[in-house]
């Protein structure tokens, strides 16, 4: 199975690099861009069916290491 | 409701009675946010302030001494130096990356406030021992946090010092420092200037990051609790912050400000209240000119933000259109948020009507001093007579064991992830005993070295300060340089123990003694308490930045190769090896007295340096530290690929740490002209061995021998394999 | 003769190639990212730095600066344009030069000098070298690892060990086939990633970046006057 994480930012904490994305945007001719948030995703394969099995090891993954607890939320998805 | 509030601000029951005296009534919330920043250990000293008048702070090219943003000194020809450094280190702890890159984005602020240009960053980092995969974690991310800002904000990192102890596991130290340039008609103060100027809030926008940072992250230990507290990390924007020393810089040459102050703890509260209370003057704040990242800001979240990258100008009425302009210029947002006002009032408006009212300088002035209870702790005297166990191994056996000691080994692992090149001014870069920097258009250069040592100091603070101070004056001596002035960040634990004031107070003793004897100024400093972690209280780690100046810039060194003497230069080693690395190492303990320093020796090691350096054409100099004489041997000629042949004989020659020792390395035929400045100079001088061959060859009470390819190798491997996670110790 | 040297938010080199171009005897001038015009210029470097805080990609917001358009009209005249660094990224992204440049292998920033073997001295930035010849450079970079696209690049530049013989030991970033610098067909655009500005002066790595930034100023002076036709 597959696992795809989607780490965010959390709202309250700065994202320089989408601050900046943003601006650039703007003098790009796309003035109506107001907010841009640069965020990443992981792509996690697990062998195995079980969906609820590779739900909580992600997550677990997730908060020891793939986010940081200090400043990004997740969120998991599972494919097929 | 406001008592709750207040010790949830940190405040203590009498600290928010006295907000109560000074006002005359009941402070409201934004009043309150305001004192229960500008009074947290972190921005009043308020443990610490009662002991820092003795220090020497006053020499005739003294500018500007403590108390500013920055100290300032004059280097002649117009030119003068400023130089600061501050610690980081429970940021760095919560999130490694971003609280080392913070710190030294808010340690350039400091510089270019004064109108200087930054060009060197140094760092003095601390980890506990890198078998633990949290460790390196915390190791990775601090010497990527320094890269990742300092190489975009365009300052070279030139030098620093690290250490792995397990006192530092659950609080590593993180202290950055930076030197600037600036020419002697462009110094700015953080002054708000007379009534009517007006303030301009320039750079990043307001945002809720680190919210009582100041008071919570920085003034209070960590503990299980720990992760409550995390929501408080700042994020630094390296581009927006080069945009903003650019700048200000083009603000300084068109003499635009009356003043500068950064915006670092407690933000927009801090660079309101220091400048209006250094002219002596009040200030009206309007909170809705403020541009802000997040609309819904309340006005204390915006009196403590202590997001990155602000400057708060002050600017006479006639040239704020142009200032704007500037700002405009080199793309960062400009807002006129202030006016300074006659009388004392700061006066803080949000929605259109008034939200603080009070004096600007009880905010800085009236912060509480307290005078904590100091005494000598009984487990000092244990530690002075703890005999070492007689675990001695061959000293071919220690010699490796210390050069695979990541504290002592290759730090290139570290360094060649920062730029320590730009602005093609690097004569001396890291991996050396200080760094040296040419000042163009003069034939000057600037050193500086970095120095501290927890392990020394835990066993005496005093001698272990003091010894930093010579250690630092030499390690810029051998580069030919003369000390000039220096900086200090004073890491310590829970100042509510007695026993770490009193370690705080021997501290302040010992620098102050070395800095009086060495003739060297105290410029500024920075006291960072709390370091403890579950009630276990770090070493007592004082660090000395200290800067000197070569004039002219001495040739440079020879490559060492075969055929050169080693001369071990200064007093001879005592039998103690109390604090030093082989005693960690090889020895596993800790204990004993440190050898003192000698003031009239350390005098004179450091004059024959500097005149080594600079009279006998091609002399290497190294100093002798951590390690001792024979590490000392090794790092030489594991850069130079040669082999030698010396003789030790004792473990005290070899790996004994006593100040004012230096290695000179000369061709055999210049050896005598070395002699003779050592007699003028009134130095010792013992002839140690000579250069050559592919192997250390050691005579002792037996002789060993070690092919110099092996050496390399352990020292090369000291970091860089302990990082692939390849050693369990 | 007057080489431009574009700075735009971020770079921090500018200052650096300009001294080290007048050290060698040329005139220079700062162009900052907002101008839309090079005329009168003989030739441009982009210098090293973070240009836009190499957000979103390195150089992939700088490329729009309005000084871009300009650049890539200088290099249709066949004028002389070289990128260093953050400047070589930007004249890729910008579709100057072939290629990417990708975060090093080891995910961590290099900053130590490199050896270098010339591959070709048909280029503005070799033509005073000799093929073959070793130079020591320092490189400056965390995304320094070449990628080619679709079409062969032409390499000027390869990292080599100090005998000049190409290793994957030699090559500190990963870079496809060793390339430390290329050059477009026709030689008059090039892109290096190590800083030639840091290797001039006695005190430095070495003096080795001298002979490539002689070959630039060469070009400059050598391409005929006219050609842009103002």
């Amino acid at each position: 199975m597959r696992a795809v994480v989607t780490i965010t930012r959390r709202s309250e904490i700065a994202d320089p690099e989408g601050a900046t994305i943003q601006r650039a945007l703007v003098d790009l001719g796309y003035g109506e861009v107001d907010s841009v948030r640069v965020n990443r995703t992981i792509e996690v394969s697990m062998p195995g069916r079980d969906r609820q099995h590779v739900l909580e090891a992600v997550r677990e993954m997730c908060e020891k290491m793939l986010a940081n607890p200090v400043m990004e939320d997740f969120e998991i998805e599972i494919l097929d | 409701m406001a008592e709750t509030l207040h010790r949830r601000l940190g405040m203590t029951d009498d600290e928010f009675a006295t907000v109560n005296e000074i006002l005359g009534r009941s402070p409201a919330d934004p009043e309150l946010a305001m004192y229960s920043v500008m009074w947290s250990e972190h921005c009043s000293y308020k443990s610490s302030r009662a002991h820092l008048g003795g220090l020497p702070t006053d020499a005739p090219w003294v500018v500007v001494g403590p108390g500013e943003n920055a100290g300032v000194v004059d280097i002649g020809d117009g030119w003068m130096a400023a130089l600061r450094i501050e610690s980081h280190n429970h940021p760095s702890f919560v999130e490694p990356y971003q609280g080392a890159a913070t710190g030294v984005g808010g340690i350039l602020r400091d510089i270019f406030t004064m109108g200087a240009r930054p060009v060197g960053l140094w760092n003095q980092i601390r980890f506990g021992k890198l078998s633990d995969p949290h460790n390196r974690f915390l190791f990775n991310g601090v010497v990527a946090g320094i890269a990742g800002y300092g190489n975009a904000v365009g300052v070279p990192t030139l030098g620093g010092e690290v250490e792995f102890d397990p006192v530092y596991a659950g609080n590593p130290l993180v202290n950055v420092m930076c030197l600037g340039i600036l020419r002697d008609d462009q110094l700015v103060l953080g002054t708000a200037g007379p009534p009517g100027t007006v303030a301009i809030l320039l750079g990043a926008l307001t945002g809720r990051d680190g919210i009582g940072g100041a008071s919570v992250l920085a003034s209070a230990s960590f503990d299980a609790g720990a992760g409550a507290k995390r929501p408080s990390v700042q994020v630094g924007d390296p581009f927006e912050e080069k945009k903003l020393i650019e700048a200000c810089l083009d603000l300084y040459e068109r003499r635009l400000v009356v003043g500068v102050q950064d915006l670092g703890a407690a933000g927009l509260s801090c660079a309101a209240s220091e400048p209006a209370a250094r002219a002596g003057v009040g200030m009206d704040l309007n909170l809705d000119a403020v541009h802000l990242r997040e609309p819904d800001m309340t006005a204390p979240e915006m009196l403590m933000s202590e997001s990155q990258e602000r400057m708060m100008a002050f600017v006479a009425p006639d040239q704020v259109e142009e200032v704007l302009g500037v700002a405009a210029r080199w793309e960062i947002e400009a807002s006129v948020v202030g006016t300074v006002a006659g009388g004392d009032r700061l006066r803080v408006y949000h929605n259109g009507t008034q939200v603080v009212d009070v004096p600007a300088a009880s905010l800085t002035d009236e912060a509480p001093i307290l005078r904590r209870p100091i005494s000598r702790p009984d487990w000092i005297d244990e530690l002075w007579n703890r005999a070492d166990p007689h675990a001695d191994v061959p000293l071919d056996v220690a010699l490796l064991g210390l050069l695979d000691d990541p504290a002592l080994g290759d730090r290139s692992w570290i360094y060649e992830q920062f730029d320590h090149m730009l602005f093609l001014n690097t004569v001396h870069g890291p991996g050396r005993d200080g760094s040296l920097i040419r000042v163009r258009g003069t034939d000057k250069g600037l050193a500086v070295s970095t120095d501290g040592n927890g392990r020394l100091c835990q066993l005496d603070p005093r001698r272990g300060a003091e010894r930093l101070v010579y250690e630092a004056a030499l390690n810029v001596a051998v580069l030919g340089a003369r000390p000039l002035a220096v900086v200090d960040n004073l890491n310590f634990g829970n100042p509510e123990k007695p026993a770490v004031m009193w370690q705080f107070t021997e501290t302040l003793a010992g620098l102050g003694a070395a800095c009086e004897s060495l003739g060297v100024p105290i410029v500024g400093g920075n006291v960072s308490f709390y370091n403890e972690t579950d009630g276990r209280d770090i070493f007592p780690t004082p660090v000395v930045g200290l800067l000197g100046m070569a004039e002219p810039i001495p040739s440079l060194p020879d490559p060492v190769a075969g055929g050169m003497s080693l001369l071990l230069v200064g007093p001879e080693q005592s039998t103690s090896l109390a604090g030093t690395a082989y005693q960690r190492v090889v020895r596993g303990t800790l204990g004993g007295r440190p050898t003192r320093v000698n003031a009239d020796q350390g005098g004179r090691s450091i004059e024959l340096a500097i005149r080594i350096a600079h009279v006998v054409p091609g002399a290497v100099l190294h100093d002798v530290s951590q390690g001792g004489a024979l590490v000392a041997v090794t790092e030489l000629l594991i850069a130079g690929e040669v082999g030698a042949r010396t003789g030790f004989g004792s473990v005290e020659e070899a790996f004994g740490e006593d100040p004012h020792r230096f290695l000179c390395l000369v061709p055999a035929d210049r050896k005598a002209q070395v002699e003779q400045l050592a007699r003028e100079v009134g130095c010792r001088v013992e002839d140690i061995g000579m250069t050559g061959g592919s192997d250390l060859t050691i005579a002792g009470t037996e002789t060993v021998s070690i092919p110099l390819e092996r050496l390399a190798e352990v020292w090369k491997g000291a970091i860089s394999v302990r990082m692939h996670g390849a050693v369990h110790e | 003769m007057t080489i431009g040297i574009v700075a735009f938010p971020g770079t921090n080199c500018e200052q650096d190639v300009a001294y080290a171009l007048e050290t060698l005897g040329a005139d220079t001038v700062t162009v900052w990212h907002r101008e839309t015009s090079l005329d009168g210029l003989d030739g441009v470097v982009l210098p090293g730095g973070f240009a836009h805080g190499d957000y979103l990609r390195t150089g992939a917001i700088a490329r729009f600066s309005p000084v871009m358009a300009a650049v890539e009209k200088l290099a249709a005249e066949g004028r002389p344009v070289l990128g260093i660094c953050n400047g070589f990224q930007i004249l890729c992204e910008a579709g100057l030069l072939p290629g990417a440049l990708i975060a090093n292998r080891d995910l961590k920033f290099i900053c130590r000098p490199v050896h270098l073997r010339v591959e070709s001295t048909n280029s503005i930035l070799t033509r005073a070298a000799t093929v073959g010849q070793v130079l020591t450079i320092p490189l400056n970079s965390y995304e320094g690892n070449y990628v080619p696209g679709p079409e062969a690049p032409t390499a000027v530049l390869r990292y080599c060990e100090p005998d000049g013989s190409v290793t994957e030991a030699a090559n500190p970033n990963g870079s496809s086939d060793g390339i430390a610098g290329i050059v477009n067909p026709a030689g008059t655009v090039a892109g290096l990633m190590p800083h030639p500005e840091r290797a001039i002066e006695d005190f430095m790595a070495s003096t080795d970046g001298q002979v490539l930034l002689e070959s630039f100023i060469a070009s400059v002076d050598a391409t005929p006057a006219g050609v842009s036709g103002g």
